[in-house]
């Protein structure tokens, strides 16, 4: 395997809208079931530990002709749900056993809701997440829900599932974690190595692929990239955020580097690294999963930031950790979380002196060049003046 | 013209009982009363009562600048100061009022809160509608996480989930805003007013059963919705709103008569309709007369049920307060999964004799607007009556657009004549 | 004798259909809808009536047994008519524009001006009247403008004037003209069409006579309307009494399905919206969706995009099917159009494949609106102005193909008049007093108002 070789790979799954992946896994596994999830967050461990594969779901991107998906939204809805449910009612979805809708809007929450109503045969849960942080209380509720699913899933993999298992899991999807995280440093120390669209690629091929194999991918990836000599650009150093759920364009991503900024951080495919490698796999399981989740400092729009927290602090620490010199605030349109967000960390970075831009996309913007022009103007102001 | 005097007593009774309570909260700081901002879903009135806390609630506050015609200007405001234009503009009239000096609709400033009660339920909006409150008031927030019912149901443990929230972290917090101590006696009170006040609601709201109804679900719905949903829930002035209400809805009943627009008396009920998601504000009137001006009759909505959903037999229990308004919060309508939602329209248009629905779908709310053109096709396969789809939005002035709703609205009026004309003559 | 009338006024054009006693199609009217709906509709309906004339010189010239001869000779009378009407309204925008011109200074020469462009283009209708002739649009405003427009830029200067002086001047006047209705010259203008017609003919005397005889006795026969039923997207402004207002969704249906009776699924694309609508085997409705707020992927996109690429609306479709392969567009917003196109030009993407993308954007949204109708139930009957076009239509092909498999897909030469057909159908029904329960609700219920 050379690096081309692993983008490339990456690049394969990443087109394919037809999931074959999930089809040469099940042959391979002929036990196994799989169950699919959409952003931002849910414990895949749980899915994994079950027997199944868990797939992310986190639309159709730009190649997709939407059909039936239109027929279900209104104009002022987010494009997600709408490839989302083309894959649905395609046929390209079927190989899922069932699928998990988190909490991360009231668009996705109906999500579910609609694939009730379509899918009435599979299993479709609506993942619920705590916003009160108090282990006795969000905490108990957040882990007989964990409970509640593991049961559920026990049932679709026609299995029990004992602690060491889950605790397997637990330490399988740590490693995933940090591994994608040790990607993310790289790239955040010597950008130049690791370019934007193959950070994004690598780490998206964790959303299809099981957990082992997308390790071992990371790790072979790791050791060859600090092989590859690549040219140095003057290029400022941006993180991205606002792009939790639906996923921009692959072009947009490059069309940020071409335009003359370094992604150092962003908030892509959030799954793969939120949580990091912090779960414990020595207690018991679900109370593992659920402390993490509540103990966690990561914020994310859809994560409620309690009085103790303070808005935006979460980000600003990370530009400093990344060494971003601005922040680009990409959105899909009609986001509310990312949207209703925005002011509020905007303020944060003013308060702290960090420059920043903001546009919006959808996952088939087609018309790049305002992005382009914009992302370019950003680079500039920061490379002549330091900040933007 | 008897019944109309009679109507309007209790449309005057209302009137008095909010201009009353701000004038109260106008008082509020000189009388060293505290002030809780919260939502009408899942709001705590009598939790907040039993405290003497006075309430202020931002979606009504935003849907009255609606219809005073102040939202666009408030709206704008907010975009200025950098709020997308995609995002809910409930929350953008709200903080554009606050920037313009947080005036009421009566003339009176508002007095700013002393907690922010998020009661987090069926929106997720609401979430960061406080985090950007929480930026520009020096006052604690309180998470009241409400699970939504994904699978259709409320479960024991999110009963229990919220009803731990309230024990151990809102009461503690507004025992330590009010120095007071929670008197349990008296939110048993206040509940068992409430249930009182609900079974009259429930027999009005039912009353358009009757053909014709004697009164309009949606457009005359959210008068009669008013005090149980907002600052009165638990008050004696409630119970007294809500048996005025209850006899004169017998009253006509009893005299056959259709329910009362602002032209007066609708004369002849032609249609009778299901309606799902909430009014526009804005063109209230204009919007309301689409619909009298057909002789279309709205017999039951969704929307009178975002701040419970009493008519499926829920009423505050005293005899065991926390659980009662947590189920209060769970049951409420926007916290109610799509299959479910599905069904309650479909069991409405069948229970009501409705000849079909009508989607109002508005732009500012997700929660209820994704999935409604789903809702619409499984509610027409399941009770067979035609649905009709429209959209606008809650206070953006700029999207209402009056000549494409009435002609969507004289379609679907005009083909449910025709199918109905089509059943006689077969 | 009695006759029907429908009018269907929509955001760019309106339409009129005329009915007989027995249901049959007498005739059909078009002209761009204006600011003053009174005339638009008054002007279709008398295109309308002109339109019956000669379907009822046809029936008359059959029942004096020269039906073979109609066919040819009406074209030719046809052109002469309206050769006949043009020059007529070439003379009134001539007096209009001396008149609107009279402040002009006298150094500048108006009228030598407006007779040397008004004679031109007298001279050059006899032309674009000819025998077999066709134009690219019958709209005078059209026909007359564009040459106007090359015409005065030639020889403004000649006469002391601004390009932009005459320019505006022509802007003024013609408003006038389009919205002054006149029938009074009606039969004169037919009558010398007819004497002109025949005599250049080529028949014999004997022929010519009989001709004469039958189309005179037709000319002032009076076509009496005993109803008239309005729709469209500016009906409520027509000026026609409550009970004779249908919407558009009612008259599409009915109109589609008294086209093609087979038909279970229309698709109405038209300027500002599109419509999906189910009928039952009646033709009644019984579930329908229009587009919603934002007007991507109506017929207006089209016009966008034709004045972005600076040709004419119809020849778009032709340009589209040239293409090599389709180019993936995932907008229709109307508002981007013009930069999404500039931007793919800019990435040396061909014009055609370009194009042939667009079309199969604009389906796409109509396909998702079908969806949300209820589908695309077998017969399926495409219409309005959008289905002249043959990309589109191409393109609605293969997504019904791939989406629904194998459909029976009816367009009609005539389908931009569908809703005036249904209108029409609607006026008769209530002429005769047929149980019309819709007419009977609009009538007690006051549905507009």
């Amino acid at each position: 395997m050379t690096l081309t070789d692993i983008i490339e790979r990456c690049q394969a799954l990443y087109d394919d809208l037809d999931f074959g992946y999930v089809d040469e896994w099940k042959a391979r596994n002929p036990e196994g079931k799989a169950v699919g999830y959409l952003p931002t967050y849910v414990p895949r461990e749980l899915i994994w530990a079950a027997g199944c594969l868990p797939v992310g779901i986190v639309g159709g991107g730009d190649q997709l002709e939407i059909v039936k998906g239109d027929a279900c939204f209104q104009s002022y809805i987010c494009h997600l749900p709408r490839s989302v449910v083309e894959l649905g009612l395609s046929g390209r979805l079927d190989a899922l056993d069932g699928m998990l809708f988190p909490a991360t809007c009231d668009v996705i929450r109906n999500l579910s809701g609609i694939w009730k109503l379509y899918f009435p045969d599979k299993y479709v849960k609506y993942f619920d997440v705590p916003h009160n942080y108090d282990s006795r209380i969000g905490g108990e509720f957040y882990e007989d829900h964990l409970h509640e699913i593991l049961a559920e899933l026990e049932q679709l993999g026609g299995r029990k599932v004992s602690d060491d298992e889950l605790r397997a899991a637990i330490r399988l999807y740590n490693e995933n974690r940090r591994l994608a995280g040790e990607v993310y440093e790289l790239r955040a120390k010597e950008p130049w190595r690791v370019p934007a669209t193959d950070c994004y690629l690598l780490v998206r091929a964790g959303l299809i692929l099981s957990p082992d194999e997308h390790c071992a991918m990371l790790r072979e990836y790791l050791e060859l990239v600090k092989l590859e000599d690549r040219p140095l650009r003057d290029n400022a150093r941006v993180l991205v955020v606002g792009a939790f759920c639906e996923q921009p364009p692959l072009d947009l991503v490059r069309a940020l580097e071409f335009a003359g900024c370094y992604v150092v951080e962003d908030d892509f495919l959030l799954i793969n690294r939120w949580l990091g490698d912090t779960v414990d796999a020595t207690g018991e399981p679900i109370h593992a999963l659920s402390e993490a989740y509540l103990k966690t400092p990561a914020e994310t729009s859809s994560r409620y930031v309690d009085d103790d927290g303070r808005k935006g602090r979460y980000l600003v620490d990370l530009v400093r950790k990344s060494g971003a010199e601005g922040v680009v605030f990409a959105a899909p349109s009609f986001c509310d979380p990312a949207l209703l967000d925005r002011p509020m960390l905007q303020a944060a970075l003013d308060a702290a002196g960090i420059g920043h831009t903001a546009f919006k996309y959808s996952e088939n913007t087609g018309q790049l060049q305002p992005i382009r022009e914009q992302a370019g103007t950003f680079a500039d102001t920061i490379k002549l003046w330091g900040t933007a | 013209m008897s019944t109309k005097v009679v109507k309007e007593e209790s449309m005057v009774k209302q009137k008095e009982m909010i201009a009353d309570h701000f004038k109260k909260l106008a008082r509020a700081k000189e009388e060293g009363k505290k002030v809780v901002y919260t939502f009408v879903p899942g709001n705590l009135t009598e939790l907040l009562l039993a405290f003497d806390c006075l309430t202020v609630h931002p979606e009504i506050n935003a849907l009255q600048s609606g219809m005073r015609k102040k939202s666009g200007e408030y709206i704008a405001e907010a975009e200025r100061a950098g709020h997308s234009e995609d995002v809910c503009t409930y929350v953008k009239c709200d903080i554009g009022m606050l920037m313009k000096g947080n005036i009421g609709p009566t003339g009176e400033q508002l007095p700013e809160p002393d907690l922010l009660l998020l009661s987090y339920t069926g929106c997720y909006t609401f979430m960061k509608w406080f985090e950007l409150l929480r930026e520009r008031y020096d006052c604690p927030t309180v998470m009241l996480q409400v699970p939504y019912q994904g699978d259709g149901e409320i479960t024991p443990k999110m009963v229990e989930y919220v009803s731990r929230q309230l024990r151990e972290v809102l009461v503690p917090k507004l025992e330590e805003i009010t120095g007071k101590q929670l008197d349990e006696a008296r939110l048993q009170e206040l509940l068992a007013s409430s249930a009182r006040s609900e079974e009259n609601l429930v027999h009005v709201l039912e009353s358009a059963k009757n053909r014709p109804s004697p009164i309009d679900a949606y457009f005359g719905g959210v008068y009669y919705i008013g005090p149980l949903f907002t600052a009165f829930r638990g008050t004696p002035a409630a119970e007294e709103y809500y048996r005025m209400a209850a006899e004169e809805v017998d009253q006509r009943v009893a005299l056959g008569l259709g329910p009362v627009t602002p032209e007066g008396q609708l004369e002849n009920e032609r249609f009778r309709l299901v309606t799902e998601g909430p009014p526009n504000w804005t063109h209230f009137r204009e919007f309301w007369k689409m619909f009298y001006d057909a002789g279309a009759v709205v017999v039951a909505s969704t929307y009178t049920k975002v701040g419970g959903t009493y008519d499926r037999g829920f009423r505050h229990d005293p005899s065991r307060p926390f659980e009662t308004l947590a189920e209060y919060c769970l049951g409420c309508y926007t916290n109610l999964n799509l299959p479910d939602r599905v069904n309650m329209i479909a069991d409405y248009v069948r229970d009501y004799h409705a000849d079909g629905f009508l989607i109002n779908s508005v732009k500012s709310c997700n929660s209820f607007s994704a999935g409604q053109l789903v809702i619409l096709r499984h509610v027409e396969e399941k009770c067979g009556k035609p649905g009709a789809f429209i959209e606008s939005d809650l206070v953006d002035p700029r999207y209402f657009s009056p000549s494409n709703i009435k002609n969507r609205l004289e379609s679907y009026f005009q083909m449910l004549a025709q199918r109905k004309g089509q059943k006689v003559t077969a | 004798m009695k006759c029907y009338v429908g009018i269907d006024l929509g955001s760019t054009t309106t339409k009129a259909v005329v009915l007989d006693e027995d249901g049959g199609i007498l005739g059909r009217g078009i002209t761009n809808s204006r600011s003053n709906y009174d005339v638009a509709c008054e002007v279709a309906r008398n295109e309308a009536f002109i339109d019956a004339r000669f379907q009822l010189f046809e029936r008359e010239l059959s029942a004096v047994g020269l039906g073979q001869l109609a066919q040819g000779f009406l074209d030719d009378l046809r052109q002469a008519f309206r050769l006949e009407q043009h020059l007529a309204e070439l003379g009134e925008l001539h007096e209009t524009c001396a008149i609107n011109g009279r402040n002009f200074s006298k150094e500048k020469r108006l009228d030598a001006a407006l007779a040397q462009i008004f004679g031109t283009l007298a001279e050059e209708a006899r032309d674009l009247f000819g025998p077999g002739t066709e134009r690219r649009s019958d709209f005078f405003r059209d026909i007359a403008g564009s040459r106007y427009m090359s015409l005065s830029e030639e020889i403004a200067g000649d006469y002391g004037f601004e390009f932009e002086e005459l320019l505006g001047l022509y802007d003024k006047s013609i408003i006038t003209v389009e919205n002054h209705v006149s029938d009074i010259e009606f039969q004169d203008q037919l009558g010398r069409a007819v004497e002109h017609t025949v005599e250049t003919a080529g028949l014999i005397d004997e022929e010519q006579k009989r001709i004469k005889d039958a189309l005179h006795s037709v000319i002032p026969r009076r076509l009496l309307p005993v109803v008239s039923v309005g729709t469209g997207y500016g009906r409520a402004r027509l000026p026609f009494p409550k009970e004779h207002i249908r919407s558009e969704i009612l008259c599409h249906g009915l109109g589609a399905h008294a086209t093609f009776p087979g038909t279970c699924t229309v698709l109405d694309i038209g300027g500002q919206d599109t419509k999906a609508i189910q009928v039952d085997p009646e033709g009644i409705v019984t579930s329908f969706q229009m587009n919603d707020r934002c007007a991507a992927g109506c017929g207006r996109y089209l016009g966008y995009i034709a004045d972005e690429m600076n040709v004419g609306l119809h020849e778009l479709g032709p340009m589209a099917m040239k293409a090599t392969r389709s180019v993936r567009i995932n907008s229709t917003c109307t508002v981007f159009a013009g930069a999404e196109l500039r931007d793919r030009l800019a990435l040396g993407q061909k014009r055609e494949d370009i194009l042939a993308g667009l079309h199969r954007a604009i389906m796409l949204r109509a396909m998702s609106l079908l969806a949300r109708s209820g589908g695309v139930e077998e017969e399926f009957t495409f219409t309005g102005g959008v289905a002249k076009n043959e990309a589109a239509v191409a393109a609605l092909r293969e997504l019904i193909q791939e989406n629904y498999g194998e459909r029976t897909i009816n367009i009609s030469a005539n389908s931009i008049y569908t809703g005036a057909l249904g209108a029409a159908i609607f006026a008769r029904r209530s002429g005769r007093g047929e149980v019309d329960h819709v007419g009977a609700t609009a009538l007690e219920g006051g549905l507009v108002g």
